[in-house]
């Protein structure tokens, strides 16, 4: 099966190989070799889908379809830092939307967008269920609560100042 | 001496984890070590410290940050806890708490969650020995009926009937399956129960399997929640190790195996058969009942499926009885139900209460009322599925029946409270922009029903509502309720009707007058400046974005309307409080 997408020929699809060999023949695994694909390539490239639709003798739009179907999934490379800004009810009620302006404003960025640098994609999410810390954000694997747009942009800062000082 | 530093995912948000590295630092060389616990659900007093002292008294110390860690340190050394006296839970704090009655939370925030021994310590698995030594299915099913406990996820099914149905279902091979997917935002029990007591599910767990006849068991967990999904790896693995899990659990004839399934962020898939088509690794869309996954479930296997919170409390009845969860709550509503208390709300966290009381006591009593001493206006309850209840209806009793005429739900225990500026239709808008989104679509009603309510709630907010709106939302929710296939989908306009009921005046006010009373609605809004306030400071127009304020120095500035884009720093900047909103 031969894949269209230009942008997939430096992805290594061998790195795949230890995930399919142990889920592969498990009934029901396909949402959990998605996972551990997006684990590996940080998004799910058209090449793994049919790869992936290979090993497991699905058709390529069944793979799609399923990996379309949630929310988790991503078919773009993200940033080197996802922002995951929850809008869940109680941050919705205390202020999730300006948070959202705030991040859109500091950093040229909305919903699904990754920055031109690739340092930062933005995503919002369902309830991170950190409710009464709302309006709530998580960056990468760190959450942060109580955010006011001032606290927003020290964060914002803080984090471009450390990958200024690494290079 | 024994210190615990409370790490779930919110103290961990509010810096626990910063804490407890500076407090080991500090006492490295003491030889005194730092803790872990779950969360007591306090969570506007997050980071927390617990520290039994040499008395085994607890002094629970909070708001700690980093720089505190010192001086805690030191009180720990010399056991003298007068230095740390400021950081000490104020009286009035710790009511929250006292008011409370913990069952599903009972260890939650006290013991350790990734030690299968502090569990076991605190009676944990006795219930499941007890089960396995001197109990039948049948019996174990008659204790749940007695105790009245009905599914806490939200449909308050009772949970007896459902084991029943699936123990007397055919067939060799049966599921046990966990809703760990608490998609409801503004509810968050569940996590907090699987981050701070995973043992608990895993026990009632296992006696909902053995009493069914399943020899698997699986949780299905959102993927929001990495950490929920360490600690109960962890814990299961613990279990195994133990004889908890496996092959003749403590020797009986009673195996089961037990798994973790992570959900990829659906909302549906909170709906069972949707949950199970995921299991599946399909595309999570409800299926049509009957069968019932009772008798045709995961695999078309005989399945039963409960939420996390309805797991917690079942060693709790078998250890206690059934009796004593049906001698607390009301007629129709048995035991204690967690409500996730948010919003505007000045104590937010984690409440168990026994139902049977008002909504007025949680959210006033425990909660200690509205924030900034704003006025209350309603309480959202049930997520997508329920309703905002108004402040007239405050002295509502928490039970399944009384909630449910109010046009909300119980639901899975969210309760996001708002204050007077919190605009109704928004909140309605809110909720349509979710389920239009999460909506699987499979039917058409749901799918293409939520996206118009969701347009016309859109123009109603920005100020093109047009005469008829009103009726026309009630049109297709009427139409979603009767078309929909599932839960979800019939539920979906319960936000929209409540707010209709409830708050029609404010949607008229956008409608008719295009104004919004709680001066959300940001295209509804005018800003004006009071010339008699003004100083002619000029701050204002230096701060404008988009050059609307113009104005001699000294001399009264005006706002031109026609440029403002109604952003609002203008009014933040002022410093003589002379622009108004309206």
């Amino acid at each position: 099966m031969s894949c269209c997408n230009c942008n997939d020929t430096k992805i290594d699809l061998s790195l795949l190989d230890a995930v399919l060999d142990e889920y592969a023949g498990i009934p029901g695994s396909l949402i959990t070799i998605l996972q551990k694909a997006q684990d590996i390539y940080g998004y799910l490239p058209t090449s793994v889908i049919y790869k992936v639709a290979d090993a497991t003798s699905c058709t390529p739009a069944k793979v799609m379809g399923v990996a379309t179907f949630y929310t988790q999934f991503r078919f773009k490379p993200v940033g080197k830092y996802l922002i995951m800004l929850c809008k869940g009810t109680a941050c919705h009620v205390n202020g999730s939307d300006t948070i959202a302006k705030t991040i859109s404003e500091e950093l040229g960025i909305t919903d699904g967008e990754t920055t031109e640098d690739g340092l930062f994609s933005l995503s919002f999410v369902a309830c991170l269920g950190c409710c009464s810390l709302s309006p709530v954000m998580m960056i990468n694997d760190e959450t942060y609560g109580s955010l006011t747009p001032a606290k927003v942009k020290e964060i914002l800062d803080d984090i471009r100042h450390r990958e200024v000082q690494s290079i | 001496m024994k210190i615990a530093v409370g790490q779930g995912s919110c103290g961990i948000a509010a810096g626990a984890q910063k804490v407890s590295d500076a407090l080991k630092k500090c006492l490295e060389k003491s030889g005194i070590s730092v803790g872990v616990t779950g969360c007591i659900g306090m969570c506007w007093l997050e980071p927390i410290v617990d520290i039994y002292d040499n008395d085994n008294t607890l002094h629970r110390l909070v708001r700690v940050s980093e720089k505190d860690s010192e001086r805690i340190a030191e009180a720990v050394k010399t056991n003298d806890f007068s230095q740390v006296e400021k950081l000490e839970i104020t009286d009035e704090d710790n009511s929250f708490l006292e008011k409370q009655t913990r069952i599903a939370l009972r260890n939650c925030g006290i013991i350790d969650p990734d030690d299968i021994n502090a569990y076991v310590d605190a009676g944990g698995y006795s219930a499941l020995s007890k089960v396995l030594n001197n109990m039948s299915a049948e019996d174990v099913i008659e204790e749940i009926k007695i105790s009245g406990l009905a599914g806490r996820g939200g449909a308050g099914f009772p949970t007896w009937f459902k084991w029943n149905a699936a123990r007397q279902s055919q067939g060799q091979e049966k599921y046990l399956i966990c809703n760990a997917d608490e998609g409801d935002p503004g509810a968050f029990m569940d996590r907090a129960v699987i981050e701070s007591d995973p043992h608990t599910l895993i026990e009632g767990m296992l006696i909902g399997a053995f009493a069914i006849g399943a020899s698997h068991a699986v949780v299905y967990v959102r993927a929001e929640y990495p950490l929920a999904i360490i600690r109960l790896q962890n814990a299961i693995e613990q279990a195994k190790k133990a004889g908890f899990i496996g092959e003749n659990i403590l020797g009986s004839n009673f195996s089961c195996d037990f798994r973790i399934k992570a959900g990829a962020g659906a909302f549906v898939c909170g709906e069972e058969t949707a949950l199970i088509e995921s299991l599946e690794g399909n595309r999570g869309m409800p299926r049509l009942k009957p069968p019932f996954p009772a008798q045709a479930g995961y695999w078309h296997k005989p399945s039963n499926i409960n939420n996390v919170e309805t797991f917690a409390n079942v060693a709790w009845i078998i250890s206690n009885g059934g009796n004593a969860f049906a001698a607390m709550g009301t007629p129709d509503s048995k035991g204690t139900k967690v409500f996730a208390l948010t919003g505007k709300i000045k104590r937010g966290g984690l409440v168990e209460i026994p139902m049977g009381k008002t909504l007025r006591d949680v959210i006033f009593d425990i909660g200690g009322g509205i924030r900034d001493n704003k006025e209350f206006k309603a309480v959202q309850m049930g997520g997508p599925s329920g309703g905002c209840i108004p402040a007239h209806l405050l002295d509502t009793v928490i039970d399944y029946k009384e909630l449910g005429k109010t046009g909300a739900i119980m639901g899975s225990g969210g309760m996001v409270v708002m204050d007077e500026s919190t605009c109704m239709v928004q909140m309605a808008k809110f909720f349509l922009d979710f389920t239009a989104k999460e909506s699987c679509g499979k039917c058409v009603h749901c799918r293409i029903g939520t996206k118009r309510m969701q347009e016309i709630l859109t123009r109603i907010t920005e100020g093109n509502g047009k005469d008829g709106d009103i009726e026309l939302l009630e049109e297709l929710c009427s139409g979603i309720k009767d078309g929909a296939l599932c839960g979800l989908g019939q539920t979906a306009p319960n936000p929209v009707l409540t707010t209709i009921k409830y708050f029609r005046n404010e949607y008229e006010a956008h409608i008719n007058n295009k104004k919004c009373p709680a001066k959300e609605c940001r295209d509804l809004l005018s800003y004006e400046i009071d010339s008699e306030k003004c100083k002619g400071c000029t701050l204002c127009a230096r701060k404008c974005p988009a050059n609307a304020i113009t104005g001699q120095v000294k001399s009264a500035h005006i706002i031109n309307p026609s440029v403002c884009i109604k952003c609002g720093q203008c009014a933040a900047a002022c410093k003589f409080g002379a622009i108004s909103v309206k």
